[in-house]
């Protein structure tokens, strides 16, 4: 397609020379540098408690903390967010705004080659991204606890990197919908936090005032019901990229999980009894949180495809 | 051969008629003017014309190529500089050239003896290295222009292009303008709303107001066609200025109206009859303190619509 590559090639120039991009990778790669090294200190605690889990020693550098610091996996799914946002946020407001874009159109190239090119150049921006931090991190980690990961680790992290990779591409695909439907950067970039904020803080809340509301338990309630409340409060919690990620990356990372049910109420259902928390093979964790990884990757195409509708229908002048 | 052609083209915006069946003609090798107010649908013909905005009715040819149909073969041959141009501020001027070359697939090799050449007529050359953030206004201007010419366009579509500019720079600019495509034999389209400056390069204007073209031709003739005879406005002082001397002005072959102001009287002249208008004034007695000619009936026209928008 004519103007693809050029476009491409420019939004990934400019990705990797913004000082906005060189923060936020300095950011991660601080975050992601203490919390492996601060697991890695920790890591004798953390093989000892975590019992079945011992086995897999490489993935506590990036679950296990010492209780100050969070683990790598509650950065990534704090700053992940930013980093996508910080990608998007002023892709097409910022091309009208300074007058670029009616001369880019100009040139014998197909309209969507500017929104697809720029679509592109994120996410190649934010695989390099996280296969590199994904890299480094683990360099790190052998160097420090001097065990190797296993097949069985190596597939759970590089499932773990990919599915972080969605993640940002989602928030990514977001910012560049918002950035097409409001015209000024400032707005834009406040509209992704927004969303950012209430995924990320209200969400967990409201799910629950809401599930309490749907679904109130009497003082006869069955077991059945506090199942059901419970069913009703992820439904609702499942509304939001940031329990998506969250749920895909813990059964990612622990091979013990078997369930995303709370294990308080697990361990009341009859069915659970004598559940041996034996660890999953890989691809059992990755069929368990399939759904999740489909809803982010169906996120991001829906908001995709939104804003390649509204960027081709909108007039060039403003 | 017609470079540009359009047949009843028609935009609307809603209940809005931004452009309002237009039949335009240009053809190859002139320099021709879109004059009219802001908001008279100059912008929205030309962006039509690129094929960046569809039209509602209507047809628009340009080398032979349907804009709508075929947009990337109009724009392989059209140059476009915007109204208010804009370039990416932290990229050098090279670099800003560099990535118009990319899109129009232009070769490395190519690319770099291009924008040399195209600096280099601009006068940016010494920049060319500077970020295009600490460009003055002027400047942004003419490599707006190299950015246009780098694609070596047969058609050449500047929407304002000395909006902004300081009096001394819309002149160098427009000058250069005319220069090249004289020494090109391109065609030029220029939209503004300043009628001095359209009268200053264009062969020929299209006058627009509301959407219509309501005269088009060249300069001198579009008085004519618009006003009827009248083609010479001249605002003389005189003295006494009283209904005998309207009537003697009146009577005067070529004078085609008299209109007695405080002090002055205007009069429309069908030829240049000033040399008569004098002689018939002394050889009657009236004393002629001043005499100058206010413009040309189109400026006067183009008042009259431009207070209409």
């Amino acid at each position: 397609m004519p103007g693809l590559a050029p476009v491409f090639r420019k939004e990934i120039a400019d990705h990797f020379s913004s000082r906005r991009f060189l923060i936020l990778l300095a950011l991660i790669f601080i975050a992601g540098l203490a919390a492996t090294y601060v697991a890695a200190q920790s890591i004798r605690d953390a093989v000892t408690s975590s019992g079945a889990q011992a086995r897999f020693i490489f993935l506590l550098l990036f679950t296990a903390s010492n209780g100050q610091l969070p683990p790598f996996v509650a950065f990534i799914s704090f700053l992940g967010p930013l980093l996508g946002l910080a990608l998007g946020f002023d892709a097409i407001n910022s091309e009208h705004s300074r007058g670029t874009l009616s001369r880019v159109l100009a040139q014998p190239v197909y309209r969507d080659a500017v929104i697809n090119g720029k679509f592109l150049a994120g996410l190649t921006t934010i695989v390099v991204m996280i296969v590199a931090i994904g890299l480094i991190l683990s360099g790190l980690g052998l160097r420090l606890i001097g065990i190797p990961p296993t097949a069985e680790e190596i597939l759970r992290l590089t499932s773990f990197f990919a599915v972080t990779a969605v993640y940002v591409a989602f928030w990514m695909s977001l910012a560049i919908m918002f950035s097409i439907f409001f015209r000024q950067a400032a707005t834009s970039a406040l509209a992704g936090m927004a969303v950012w904020i209430v995924c990320t803080f209200f969400v967990g809340m409201l799910s629950g005032i809401m599930a309490n509301l749907l679904v109130p338990l009497g003082p006869d309630a069955t077991l059945a019901d506090v199942v059901r409340l419970q069913d009703t409060q992820q439904a609702l919690a499942r509304l939001s990229p940031v329990t998506l990620y969250g749920e895909a990356t813990f059964t990612l990372l622990s091979p013990t999980a078997r369930t995303l049910m709370p294990l308080q109420l697990l361990g009341l259902l009859p069915e659970a009894r004598g559940m041996v928390l034996t660890p999953l093979p890989w691809i059992m964790s990755l069929q368990l949180v399939w759904p999740q990884i489909v809803g982010l990757v169906a996120l991001t195409v829906v908001c995709f495809v939104i804003s390649y509708i509204r960027f081709m229908r909108q007039e060039i002048r403003a | 051969m017609a470079v540009i052609e359009t047949t009843d083209l028609t935009k609307r915006y809603g209940d809005l008629v931004a452009v309002d069946r237009l039949n335009l003609r240009v053809e190859e090798g002139e320099i021709f003017g879109l004059l009219g107010p802001n908001g008279a649908g100059k912008t929205t013909t030309v962006l039509m014309l690129l094929g960046l905005t569809e039209p509602s009715a209507g047809t628009a040819r340009v080398c032979g190529h349907d804009p709508t149909r075929d947009p990337l073969a109009v724009k392989r041959i059209v140059g476009y500089l915007p109204d208010s141009v804009g370039f990416y501020e932290d990229l050098t001027a090279w670099q800003n050239l560099a990535y118009t070359a990319d899109l129009n697939d232009l070769p490395m090799a190519e690319t770099k003896r291009r924008i040399a050449e195209v600096l280099d007529r601009v006068g940016l050359t010494d920049v060319a290295h500077k970020r295009v953030g600490t460009y003055s206004r002027g400047m942004r201007q003419r490599l707006g222009i190299a950015d246009v010419l780098l694609k070596h366009p047969q058609v050449v579509i500047l929407d304002e292009p000395t909006i902004g500019l300081d009096p001394e720079a819309t002149v160098d600019l427009l000058d250069f303008i005319r220069h090249l495509a004289r020494s090109e034999r391109m065609t030029v389209i220029v939209s503004s709303h300043q009628l001095p400056q359209v009268q200053r390069i264009c062969d020929r204007v299209g006058i627009f107001s509301q959407g219509k073209l309501i005269a088009q031709g060249a300069i001198d003739q579009l008085g004519r066609q618009l006003f009827g005879a009248e083609f010479m406005l001249v605002e003389a002082q005189v003295r006494p200025l009283n209904d005998q001397t309207v009537t003697l002005l009146r009577g005067i072959p070529g004078v085609e109206r008299v209109e007695p102001n405080r002090d002055a009287v205007l009069l429309a002249l069908s030829r240049d009859a000033r040399a008569d208008v004098v002689r018939q004034l002394v050889k009657s007695g009236v004393d002629i303190l001043a005499m100058r000619v206010r413009g040309s009936a189109l400026e006067e026209i183009y008042m009259r619509y431009f207070q209409h928008a």
